[in-house]
Formats: structure tokens, C-alpha cells, sequence
């Protein structure tokens, strides 16, 4: 599915939702009852440095500004963050958390923000689009990861061989959108051969208000320990109020 | 532990410290307490598949306290331990403090997260990649919930990957000389995109584009601390008392800075050139300086302090 056909499918009323020659993706699209969608995002796979960042989180933050309760889809096809050494010198961890926080600053505000992985979702890219909206979906050949298994090998000293077989049964750190969806990152998986249209009135309708991915982690099995250990520390926190 | 103690780790290195060495001099003596504690033995149930040792904070440790008499939430990542990772259990602790600091209103109104970590731990890539979403989504909502969340950096590991994220969404950021800070490590650039593009050995060079001066000068920090408990303490205090709000007015201003400051140094290649930039006559003497005279530079640059993060 191409881009343009995938943009046609979500939004059958009609869409002026374009891909800029920086392949960030800005515009609108129309629901079915006449409401709209605010779209950025990011294609081909491009990496997301500084100059990547400014016009979406800046778009985000005119939603806002807006007001109203227009939900903010974010498609998200990126290799991961820029690795360059200026984007670095000049901070690029600070714009790529200032893009998160302008999306949960939206959902805040009431703006529901969902993500779909359509391609690519990598590292500090991944972070800063799909994983800081209430819902990230994906179509069937997403492949978010957070390094791929030849580098994770160079940095953990470990042979690619055995990498490999581990992470045929241990979701909690291989690649992919089966493991991503176990550990509780990916809510859903849509059927492409389904209109999109319908179910992405269907993830509209199931935003969470809080975030859930570590319940879903456990009920899938994918990520046992993390809600029970937060429930836990908040448990013993608030019932020590003298230290 | 005794004053003598606190006395003697006051003037302690924080780079070589460790979390709970640096906790123990930070905090009022006598005045931590806890939250899972090691005696709990909540461990990694992840690395043994890799025949990695385990440990009973599992890098994290997480409690409350006080801080010259002041309530104070904390957690501190032990840089020491598996590079002080985000991972499945040291995660959902972080997650787990912060999100019971926005619940529950009786609770430390400030939140102090000693942060010394490359990001997250490769060996639970997925379970440490969602925490740290987690962490910022909670970092969020408990400022949004009025809370006070400061970063402090100046450790081994610095704050890198998913930290360096983490540090970015707090509403205010400490960092030391050492503390150095970004997204993807030197070594990472060199491996990927050539040493021609990033000299990973070149010390001065990582120094220049990640350590704590350059980012206090052009704002990627918001105070800078001499390497010891009592300068981390000294200025987290001072930090504490004026945090930006969560909100659309703090964020479109961050806007404006970060854009403002792509623009003045865009063109840049090296933090010689941005210091050139920045008016500052003598960019090598930043180097050798001695921290008075750094913080006394830093008070006479445009654009270091501001409320928009």
C-alpha cells in the first residue's frame, strides 16, 4: 500500500494531507461526519533530525491553539533519529522531547492522538512520534525496533547467531511488530484489507485516557513485571507520608 | 550516617559516585527512605537469558527524603550497573514514582531524578524503549499536575538515548561538567556514519559537542554545578523554587527558543563557532576556565536562562 493509497483509505471524504519534499507529511483529513483530523508525520522512512521536528511540533502546537477537540493522527515511517554530529551539538534531544511534549500536551488538552506505524519506527524517532500518542496502531508490514539485531550484537558483545535465536521467543527485546505488540507498545495491528476508515473510527473510539501499554504488556504476556512494579512503588509510596 | 560522612561526601566527586552515594550525600541525613528496597529482591528476570548478573535495585533506586528540611521524591539510576539503563524493572520503578507523585496530591510536590544512563538497555530493547515512554508520558502529567520534576546529570554514563529524552521533558535540567547529554552517543555516530563525521576519540571533541558547558551556554541546560554533592544540591535547590508550568504558553515559547536556536547556529561546525556566536571573545579559553568564572560567562550570554521547557 502506497502512501497516497493509504491516506485515500483513511480518509474516503476527502483529505488535503501532503508529503513534502523533507517527506514530512502536514495536512487534514475528513471523517465520515464531517469532523476533522489533524495529520503529521513522517515517510520514507526519513531520519528525524532538528529541522524535521520544527514544522511538526509546531503544527501540534497550533491544533492546540486552535482549541476544540480534533483528534491528531501521526503517521510514522522513519529510520530513527538523525545520527550527525551537529544535530547533536545543537541538542537534538531537546527537540525531540519537545515533540513529544507537544503531542501530550494535545492529548492533555483533549486532542485524542493516535499513532500508525506504516513503515519504519526506530530509536529516539519511535519515541519522540509513535510511543508519545495515547494509541499507536500498525499495518501488518510495520517494523518498529529499537536497534536492529547486527548492531545490538556489536554492542552487547553477543554472536549475531545466538541473538538470533533468542529473540525467536523473547518479545521483551527483539525486532519487529509481533514484539511490539506483546510487550504492549502496539495496541493493534489493522487489517489492510479492511477500510481504514472504519478502523480508525474504531481506534478513535477506544483511545485510552491513561496510559495502559504496561497492563496490555502483561495481559499479552509480552512485559510480565512493569504495571505490577509500578502499582507497587506507588502503593508504598503513598503509604509512607513521614520519612 | 553521620555528619561526619555527609560532610566528607559534600566535597565527593558525583561523576565517580554512585546512586546511592550520591543519594546519601544529596538527601538530609537520615531522611531517605526507600521504596522497593534491594531486601525486596525485585531483579531483572531478563538477564540471565544473556548470562548477565542480576542486581537487587536492578540499577534504580527510589524513595523519598528531604532536602534542607525540604520534601523531596527521588530516584537515582546507578550509571555503574548495566550503564544505568532503562529496562523493564529499573523502568517501571521510575514510572511507578512518578506516577504516584501526580496522584497523590500529599505526596513531595518535587521530584528529583538523578539521572546516569546510555539509554536503554539493548539486552530488554523493547521493555526499556516503553518505559522510557512511559517515564516521559508520567515526567508530563505529573508537571501538568503541578509537580516539579529536575534532572540531574553529571555522571559516568551522562544521559543519553532515552535519558537524554527524559531530561529534556523535566522542568529543569542540572548538569555538571562531565554531564555530558544528547540522543545517539559519539561512538554510535562513529560506527554508523564514519569517523569522519564523529571522532569518538577525540575527548576534546565529545567534550565540546555533549559536555555540560556547551550545553548551559546555549540553554540545553538551565544551571550548571561544580562536580560534587554539595553543588548538585546547592543547585537543585535553587531550581526547585522557579519551574516553568506544563502548559501551551511554556511550550510554544519552547518553540520559539529551539527554532530561534537552530537558526543562530545552524551553520555552525563546531561549539568554537557557537561560542564565537554567542559574542564570547575568547571560545578556547571556555575550555580551561574554572567553574566561577564559566558561571560568571553564562550570566552575560543571552539566552542560557529561560522558562521555556
Amino acid at each position: 500500500m502506497t502512501l497516497a493509497e493509504m491516506l485515500a483509505g483513511l480518509f474516503p471524504a476527502g483529505h488535503d494531507v501532503v508529503t513534502r519534499p523533507d517527506h514530512l507529511i502536514l495536512g487534514t483529513g475528513r471523517r465520515a461526519n464531517g469532523s476533522s483530523v489533524e495529520v503529521i508525520g513522517i515517510a520514507d522512512g526519513e531520519a528525524l533530525g532538528i529541522a524535521g521536528v520544527l514544522p511538526l511540533s509546531a503544527r501540534v502546537l497550533d491544533v492546540v491553539a486552535v482549541g476544540g477537540s480534533a483528534p491528531i493522527l501521526v503517521l510514522v515511517d522513519t529510520q530513527g533519529q538523525l545520527m550527525s554530529r551537529r544535530d547533536e551539538m545543537l541538542g537534538l534531544n531537546e527537540y525531540l522531547a519537545h515533540l513529544t511534549k507537544c503531542l501530550l500536551l494535545a492529548s492533555h488538552g483533549g486532542h485524542p492522538t493516535i499513532g500508525l506505524n506504516y513503515g519504519k519506527a526506530v530509536a529516539g524517532a519511535f519515541l519522540a512520534t509513535a510511543l508519545a500518542t495515547d494509541i499507536l496502531v500498525a499495518l501488518p508490514d510495520a517494523s518498529p525496533a529499537v536497534m536492529d539485531l547486527p548492531s545490538m550484537a556489536r554492542v552487547t558483545k553477543l554472536p549475531i547467531e545466538r541473538l538470533t535465536e533468542l529473540s525467536k521467543t523473547t518479545p521483551v527485546f527483539s525486532p519487529g511488530l509481533a514484539s511490539m505488540v506483546a510487550v504492549g507498545a502496539v495496541a493493534e495491528v489493522w487489517d489492510p484489507a479492511k477500510p481504514l476508515a472504519d478502523q480508525l473510527e474504531a481506534t478513535l473510539a477506544a483511545v485510552p485516557t491513561r496510559d495502559m501499554r504496561d497492563e496490555l504488556g502483561a495481559e499479552r504476556g509480552g512485559r510480565r513485571l512493569a504495571a505490577d512494579i509500578a502499582l507497587r512503588v506507588a502503593r508504598q509510596a503513598s503509604g509512607v507520608h513521614h520519612a | 550516617m553521620s555528619d561526619t560522612e555527609n560532610s566528607t561526601s559534600d566535597t565527593g566527586s558525583w561523576f565517580l559516585s554512585t546512586a546511592r552515594e550520591r543519594l546519601a550525600g544529596l538527601l538530609d541525613p537520615g531522611s531517605f527512605t526507600e521504596f522497593l528496597q534491594p531486601t525486596e529482591r525485585v531483579v531483572s528476570p531478563h538477564l540471565a537469558l544473556f548470562d548477565l548478573p542480576a542486581a537487587f535495585d536492578d540499577g534504580v533506586v527510589i524513595g523519598r527524603g528531604r532536602l534542607e528540611g525540604r520534601e523531596v521524591l527521588v530516584a537515582a539510576q546507578e550509571g555503574q550497573f548495566m550503564g544505568g539503563t532503562f529496562a523493564e524493572v529499573s523502568g517501571a520503578k521510575l514510572v511507578g514514582l512518578l506516577r504516584a507523585a501526580r496522584a497523590d496530591a500529599k505526596l513531595p510536590r518535587t521530584v528529583l531524578l538523578l539521572l546516569d544512563s546510555g539509554g536503554v538497555r539493548l539486552q530488554e530493547a523493547n521493555a526499556g524503549e516503553l518505559a522510557v515512554a512511559e517515564v516521559m508520558r508520567a515526567v508530563v502529567e505529573a508537571r501538568a499536575a503541578g509537580v516539579t520534576v529536575v534532572a540531574l546529570v553529571g555522571g559516568r554514563a551522562g544521559a543519553f538515548g532515552g535519558a537524554g529524552l527524559t531530561a529534556a521533558t523535566c522542568s529543569r535540567i542540572v548538569l555538571s561538567e562531565q554531564g555530558r547529554t544528547g540522543v545517539t552517543g559519539p561512538e554510535v555516530i562513529e560506527t554508523n556514519k564514519g569517523v569522519e563525521e564523529f571522532d569518538s576519540r577525540d575527548k576534546a571533541l565529545v567534550w565540546s559537542v555533549t559536555g555540560g558547558r556547551s550545553r548551559r551556554l546555549i540553554g540545553g541546560a538551565d544551571a550548571y554545578a561544580d562536580d560534587t554533592v554539595a553543588g548538585f544540591r546547592k543547585t537543585a535547590l535553587i531550581l526547585m523554587e522557579r519551574a516553568p508550568a506544563f502548559d501551551l504558553a511554556t511550550l510554544q515559547a519552547e518553540q520559539a527558543r529551539l527554532a530561534a536556536r537552530a537558526q543562530r547556529f545552524g551553520a555552525c561546525e563546531s561549539a568554537a563557532q557557537m561560542w564565537k556566536a554567542l559574542a564570547i571573545p575568547d571560545a578556547q579559553s571556555v575550555r580551561n576556565m574554572d567553574d566561577e568564572a564559566f558561571t560568571a560567562l553564562v550570566a552575560g550570554v543571552g539566552g542560557a536562562d529561560h522558562d521555556a521547557r
